[in-house]
């Protein structure tokens, strides 16, 4: 920097000239140079200022920042379990009225730190008292190798067998806490709950994940750790749960039956009111999957939602109901029912010859598959797809099972006149009893769409209108009079009118071709009160025997419908159904028709 | 006057110092007493979950089924069913009363009970 001199010569000698004092030009520069000094340090003072502000500003505005984020933060709640980055928290599951499904109780694992034991095969003799799946030298063996620090023994203890481990008194065997998931009611609702395990082990923590059913599908909900105090509400209703169980295990020992499910659901909000499929497990010891056999037989599979079958006769109804809403005929026109109908080389039969004309009504009264198959012959196969489509028949029926993405009906390859008419009446198409429980839904609370859940609803879901209001009030009267006059008439039950819908399918030949001949699938679609359906139960039973009378019976109109029967009169009184007298019923039915 | 500036600001810092070591005890006594009583929380949350899950598996459809078998004896219970509903109709309605049974008199049984002078005066400290 070049200084400016104080006494610059030039300015100097030129004021001497005009007789100026030189010394003011001094003074004028050292005032300019003091200006310019203090404006320096004034600058330097202003920015150190800022600078302070600058940090204050950010400090408070840390921890302003800090205690707004500690105000807005959800109180966490310490719990157990809650280290080493493993949760081992689960909301519970309680059923529509409350009732605990399922929950967790705090449960130990024990372990061994070798390096701490004293006396290690002492400990693994004490061990072998205590359980007696241990062997004593393999455990001792395993205590004393060298290479080993950490040793697993059991994930879960009850309190006696803790407190005799304790007794043991080596230092070397530890516990850790763990929460074990619990079902109450055992068997209960075994399918829907599905079942847990333990997933990533620590020593002061254990995940608990589910392996099947609900569990499965809302694991990741039941798991977020800001919802575990908020219990699952199901909309299974334990004590109908309880009685359809007994019921239908009931039914199914007395007509030995190889299996049997149950699905009640309210025809409104689609939620699954019940849901039982026999053989059933405990979800407290969940077997392993089978490794042999016919796993559709095993007890893990849910027969109502994975069990894909052609039920029969309970289908007449989806074509009459479309039949009816087509408006191609009236309940009062008459169908040529003379057999057998050939089409090719096949033949359609009925059960017995019902003369040369029917009504519609007498069809599904009388269940005739020729009539059925006439009708929709008229209809065709795209409007039949497309009507059945519309019902979710073609697709998996949606569930939240996780088991029920897996399962998809089994449809015809190429949908020919012939598979028009076998569908019609429930052969060549596949459809779970849950569907089917969705579709009558659908047919008696005045045509509109339902799906099925398994969770509790507060309010009625807006489905999108399948059919007619007109056409689900005929179908309603049909299925009364089906009960009150053809194939089901052991669903009369005083006080509670129902309505439904038998079918008696031959199950196919598991080896190819054709159908067995002494093996049936008995179905009975019910609806019940049947002037004004509440619910819609769904009964099949696997290969069932009636063996009271003269010679072994097989139709649903003998398996099915009792055991459907004997639940409804059992559960509508648990559901909050006032008895009706079938007058009053009929009364109704002829104000509206 | 400058001398008692600082006096006074020597003095307010002591006090601030006192103060903010007070209050430092007072939070970690409080912090403290709040981890013990998370810890209580917890542990009386989890004896609740036992005991909820207690009551379930007492009252498990199941086990009460067999205790109703085994006590029918004596309960009678019987599964709920269509009859066990009434209407109102069957309730019978009380009589209507006639006006002239009232006049001709009511049978009571029991003792009434008169105020007399000696209640009077025991009711009197």
């Amino acid at each position: 920097m070049i200084r400016t001199p104080l006494r610059p010569l030039a300015r100097v000698l030129k004021a001497r000239e005009t007789g100026e004092n030189p010394d003011l030009i001094e003074r004028e520069n050292r005032r300019l140079r003091q200006e310019a000094e203090r404006d320096r340090a004034r600058g330097r003072a202003e920015g150190r200022l800022v600078l302070l502000a600058l940090i204050f500003v950010c400090a408070f505005g840390i921890l302003g920042a800090r205690m707004g984020l500690l105000a807005a933060t959800e109180p966490l709640e310490l719990s157990r379990g809650l280290a080493e980055d493993i949760s081992s928290a689960r909301a519970d599951i309680i059923d529509r009225h409350g009732r605990v499904l399922a929950t967790n109780l705090p449960t130990h694992a024990l372990y061994a730190e070798t390096r701490r034991m004293v006396d290690p095969v002492r400990a693994a003799h004490e061990l072998a008292r205590i359980f007696p799946d241990i062997d004593a030298e393999r455990m001792a063996a395993r205590f004393t190798d060298p290479n080993r620090r950490f040793i697993w023994i059991r994930t879960r203890l009850s309190p006696e067998d803790q407190q005799a481990v304790h007794d043991i008194g080596e230092p070397g065997l530890l516990f850790g806490p763990r929460e074990m998931r619990v079902y109450p009611n055992g068997r209960m609702a075994a399918h829907v709950l599905g079942g847990a395990r333990f997933g990533q082990q620590g020593v002061r923590a254990a995940e608990v994940i589910g392996v099947a059913g609900v569990e499965l599908y809302f694991d990741e909900q039941m798991r977020d750790p800001a919802e575990t105090d908020k219990p699952l509400q199901l909309a299974l209703d334990l004590s109908v749960q309880a009685t359809v169980t007994e019921v239908l295990e009931g039914g199914k020992r007395m007509l030995n039956a190889r299996g049997a499910t149950a699905v009640l659901m309210d025809v409104h909000t689609g939620e699954v009111i019940s849901l039982v499929s026999l053989p059933d497990f405990d979800p407290n010891h969940r077997p392993a999957p089978p490794t042999e056999g016919e796993p559709a037989d095993s007890a893990l599979f849910n027969r109502a939602v994975q069990g894909y079958y052609e039920l029969g006769s309970v289908m007449k109804t989806l074509a009459v109901a479309q039949g009816l809403d087509e408006g191609s005929v009236k309940p009062e026109t008459m169908i040529d029912t003379r057999g057998p109908l050939r089409w090719g080389r096949f033949n359609i039969r009925d059960f017995r010859d019902y003369g040369a004309q029917l009504s519609v009504t007498d069809v599904m009264v009388k269940s005739s598959n020729i009539g059925t198959a006439r009708i929709m012959q008229q209809i065709g196969a795209e409007k039949q797809q497309d009507f059945l489509r519309r019902f979710g028949l073609l697709d998996p029926m949606p569930l939240e099972l996780a088991e029920a993405a897996r399962s998809r009906p089994l449809l015809p390859e190429r949908w020919s006149d012939l598979s028009v008419m076998t569908i019609s009446y429930g052969h060549g198409m596949s459809t779970s009893p849950l569907a089917l429980a969705a579709s009558y839904a659908a047919l008696v609370n005045g045509g509109r769409q339902v799906t099925p859940t398994l969770v509790k609803q507060t309010r009625v879901p807006g489905g999108e209108q399948l059919i007619s209001p007109g056409t689900s009030e005929q179908i309603k009267l049909m299925l009364h009079q089906v009960v009150q006059e053809g194939t089901a008439s052991f669903a009369r039950i005083p006080g509670y009118p129902v309505g439904g819908k038998t079918g008696s399918a031959d199950k196919p030949n598991p080896r190819g071709g054709g159908y067995m001949k002494n093996a049936v699938l008995a179905t009975f679609a019910s609806v019940f009160p049947s002037h004004d359906p509440r619910y819609v139960l769904i009964v099949t039973l696997d290969e069932p025997v009636d063996t009271t009378g003269p010679e072994p019976r097989r139709t649903a109109g003998w398996t099915a419908v009792p055991v459907s029967a004997e639940i409804t009169r059992r559960v509508a009184p648990l559901l909050g159904l006032r008895p009706v007298r079938l007058e009053q019923a009929e009364a109704a039915f002829a104000q509206r028709h | 006057m400058r001398s008692l500036l600082y006096l006074l600001t020597a003095l307010s810092v002591i006090a601030l110092a006192a103060w903010a070591y007070r209050e430092n005890h007072l939070t970690q006594q409080a912090m403290n007493e709040r981890s013990a009583l998370q810890r209580e929380i917890v542990s009386l949350n989890e004896a609740i979950r036992i005991q909820r899950a207690e009551w379930a598996y007492l009252n498990r459809p199941d086990r009460l089924r067999s205790l109703v078998d085994v006590n029918f004896e004596r309960l009678k219970l019987v599964p709920m069913s269509g009859d066990h509903f009434g209407e109102i109709g069957q309730i019978a309605y009380p009589l209507p009363e006639h006006r002239s049974s009232v006049i001709e008199g009511i049978e009571v049984f029991g003792a009434i009970r008169y105020l007399t002078d000696e209640d009077e005066e025991d009711d009197t400290p």
